[in-house]
């Protein structure tokens, strides 16, 4: 599949699922059958917003065998930069997005004997696409998902079709300890965990605690974008931009009409690395090496920010 | 427009083959300056590059034919070929699934592709295919599906599992191969099995080429030219049969040496696969003789110095030793020293008359 192109798909429904939970059904704006999803992907859709257009990622929830639509579950953030208020309060059946291909940077790993699935919140998405997809292969899985009280039977129903005495949804998280559902898990098995920044912190420090090898710990971040504003200052050209508390450093770029290469831009593929010449870097992507990110001269605009007022960039 | 295939072609003696012009013309030339050295050559796979080779996802040429026969020959007497790990069973399928839509959507007149949910059904007319199967029931096809789709397809497949920070090549069909066994190599990583290269591992290629490929993007597949030469229009030189082919290299003579003496060129790309998260790779061989090439008079030229100047460790490497003097010799006769210009391209769109 070659996708030079980005992929124009039109809102086929759209439908709450909760008071900040809406489930979006796309597919392809010609009619035709969709790239096969790869399980963990996300799409990235150019949605409209004050500044130009935000670019948001969300994961596929939907299976690949179904080539006619793509499924996502959409949260609208309280510190939302636009993209996720448009999708729930601008989006209509009808419309057409631009969208990325789909894209995966947390896949199932084929050699695991057994799939250990942790999530929170609206991080049930990619899990619900390898649900989906070891249950057609016949993997072994367990799932401890985490949801708001309010939020239990939203999360119930999602994983009703896939309910067997291995799944299971918890109401909230207080007091929950990692360490002994982590040691009881036999040799060979893979983690996967998606959520909230506090939630992969508690299940990343128990591996560890657990003596789990670090590639078998995979995990997928939806942690919230943006920071305190900043300023880049271009070395080639001598201009400034400011990079405003809700938008990252590449489309703080982009919408000044100096583009950095990109991809992903969730940090994870080293697309758009850039020198920096000046200034600390705010390191957030997982391309850089810790020797890397502490000589700070290099710096991923998609993802990471700036620790001093100013940040000096090789463009 | 259809592609006129040379059914009674054969490579394996008693050989029979040759290119027309048409397919001299859009033959992959890997030099595009008049030197040679490894690097990290990839660049995005479209659809168009600049010769032929480059128009389709997997280039299917007048040889198509005889080369399916071929492989299903060298699968008779070796099965060992074609492996694939279990734990590989989904990337079986993308690779099934990719292969049939690309054929089918780059040449319509030879390949259709039907599919109602998960009946799939698959027209091959050069082959006299015709196959209904369900996608995902290894027992509705005649061949696992991975060996099921590149028996249909010119060049050798492997199969890379990305895990553990690095690339495995566990599976792969190899039946045309420039001397490597996949029986030995299934199971390595990356740079296990570029092991014998010479002077790349130093020059940082394959730590290189391993970061670019484990950040490789489904649906921007990517490709590289890769190149040796072989005596014979041979495709399988194996080691599995090296004492088959080995003695070739002996039979090199100035007066033979321009029809006997060939280029081979790999097309490799490189393709990321939706289920398994796996990466296939596409090993896409081309043969041309050094006489059939140098028709075209940059490519006489620029063969002539790339052969002269080569660094002896490559030419050690790529077996090139014992007849490499009498091919400069014979390529001498094709190079006036003009300048060429840079890029792999022939320059003509059509092959001057032989004198």
């Amino acid at each position: 599949m070659i996708q030079t192109e980005p992929l124009a798909l039109r809102v086929r429904d759209v439908a709450p699922l909760s008071p900040t939970l809406k489930r979006v059904v796309l597919e392809a704006a010609d009619g035709g059958p969709l790239p096969t999803t790869q399980p963990g992907a996300h799409l990235s859709l150019a949605l409209p917003c004050e500044h130009g257009a935000h670019h948001n990622s969300y994961s596929i929830v939907s299976g690949c065998h179904d080539r006619a639509a793509y499924e996502l579950i959409v949260r609208r953030t309280a510190t939302s930069r636009g993209g996720s208020r448009f999708i729930h309060e601008a989006l209509g059946i009808g419309r057409v997005l631009q969208s990325s291909a789909p894209n995966s940077q947390f896949s199932l790993q084929s050699r695991a004997r057994r799939h250990l699935l942790i999530g929170g919140g609206v991080g049930i998405t990619p899990l619900l696409s390898f649900l989906r997809e070891l249950r057609g292969r016949g993997g072994h899985l367990e799932m401890h998902h985490f949801a708001g009280v309010a939020e239990v039977p939203v999360f119930e129903a999602l994983l009703e079709p896939f309910a067997s005495a291995d799944v299971h949804v918890h109401a909230g998280r207080a007091g929950f300890d990692p360490l002994p559902l982590l040691e009881r898990q036999p040799l060979g098995t893979h983690l996967y965990c998606c959520g909230p920044a506090v939630l992969m912190n508690i299940v990343q420090q128990g591996a560890i605690a657990a003596g789990w090898p670090p590639t078998s710990v995979h995990s997928e971040s939806f942690a919230a974008a943006g920071g305190d504003p900043f300023v880049v200052r271009l070395a080639r050209t001598g201009g400034e931009i400011a990079v405003g508390e809700h938008e990252s450093m590449l489309e703080a770029l982009e919408n000044a009409g100096l583009p950095v290469p990109s991809l992903c831009r969730g940090g994870a593929c080293g697309e758009c690395l850039t020198a920096v010449l000046e200034g600390a870097p705010d390191h957030r992507d997982h391309v850089l090496s810790d020797g890397e990110k502490a000589e700070g001269r290099l710096v991923m605009p998609c993802v990471s920010r700036a620790k001093t007022p100013f940040l000096t960039l090789d463009l | 427009m259809s592609i006129a295939f040379k059914t009674d072609e054969s490579f394996r003696e008693p050989f029979r083959y040759a290119n027309s012009h048409e397919a001299i013309l859009r033959f992959p030339f890997p030099f595009a300056e008049d030197r040679y050295m490894y690097s990290v050559n990839l660049e995005p796979h479209v659809r168009g590059g600049p010769t032929g080779a480059f128009e389709a996802a997997f280039d299917v040429d007048e040889h198509y034919v005889a080369e399916c026969r071929e492989r299903a020959m060298v699968l008779r007497q070796d099965p060992s070929r074609c492996v694939v790990l279990p734990h590989m069973a989904s990337a079986q399928w993308d690779t099934l699934e990719l292969i049939m839509e690309s054929l089918a959507q780059d040449y319509p007149e030879d390949f259709t592709l039907s599919r109602d949910g998960e009946r799939w059904t698959w027209v091959n007319r050069p082959l006299g295919i015709h196959d209904s199967f369900v996608f995902g029931d290894v027992r509705s096809l005649p061949y696992e599906p991975f060996e099921y789709a590149t028996r249909q397809a010119q060049g050798d497949f492997t199969l890379q599992d990305q895990r553990e920070d690095n690339l495995f090549i566990d599976g792969g069909m190899v039946t045309t191969q420039a001397d490597w066994s996949l029986e030995f190599d299934v199971g390595m990583t990356f740079h296990e099995w570029h092991g014998p290269v010479p002077l790349a591992h130093d020059l940082g290629v394959f730590d290189r080429a391993l970061q670019y490929l484990m950040r490789l993007q489904y649906g921007k597949p990517v490709r590289r030219l890769n190149w040796t030469m072989t005596v014979n229009p041979r495709l399988d030189t194996s080691p599995e049969n090296y004492p088959i082919w080995g003695p070739d290299r002996t039979t090199i003579t100035p007066e033979n040496v321009g029809e006997k003496l060939h280029l081979r060129v790999e097309l490799q790309t490189l393709f990321r696969l939706p289920r398994s998260n796996a990466i296939l790779f596409g090993i896409r061989a081309y043969l041309a003789s050094i006489a059939e090439l140098a028709r075209a008079p940059k490519w006489g030229r620029r063969l002539h110095r790339v052969l002269r100047d080569l660094h002896p460790d490559l030419a050690a490497y790529k077996g090139l030793v014992r007849y490499r003097e009498t091919a400069v010799d014979y390529l001498s006769a094709f190079d006036d020293g003009a300048q060429t210009s840079a890029g792999i391209g022939p320059d003509i769109a059509r092959l001057p008359t032989k004198s």
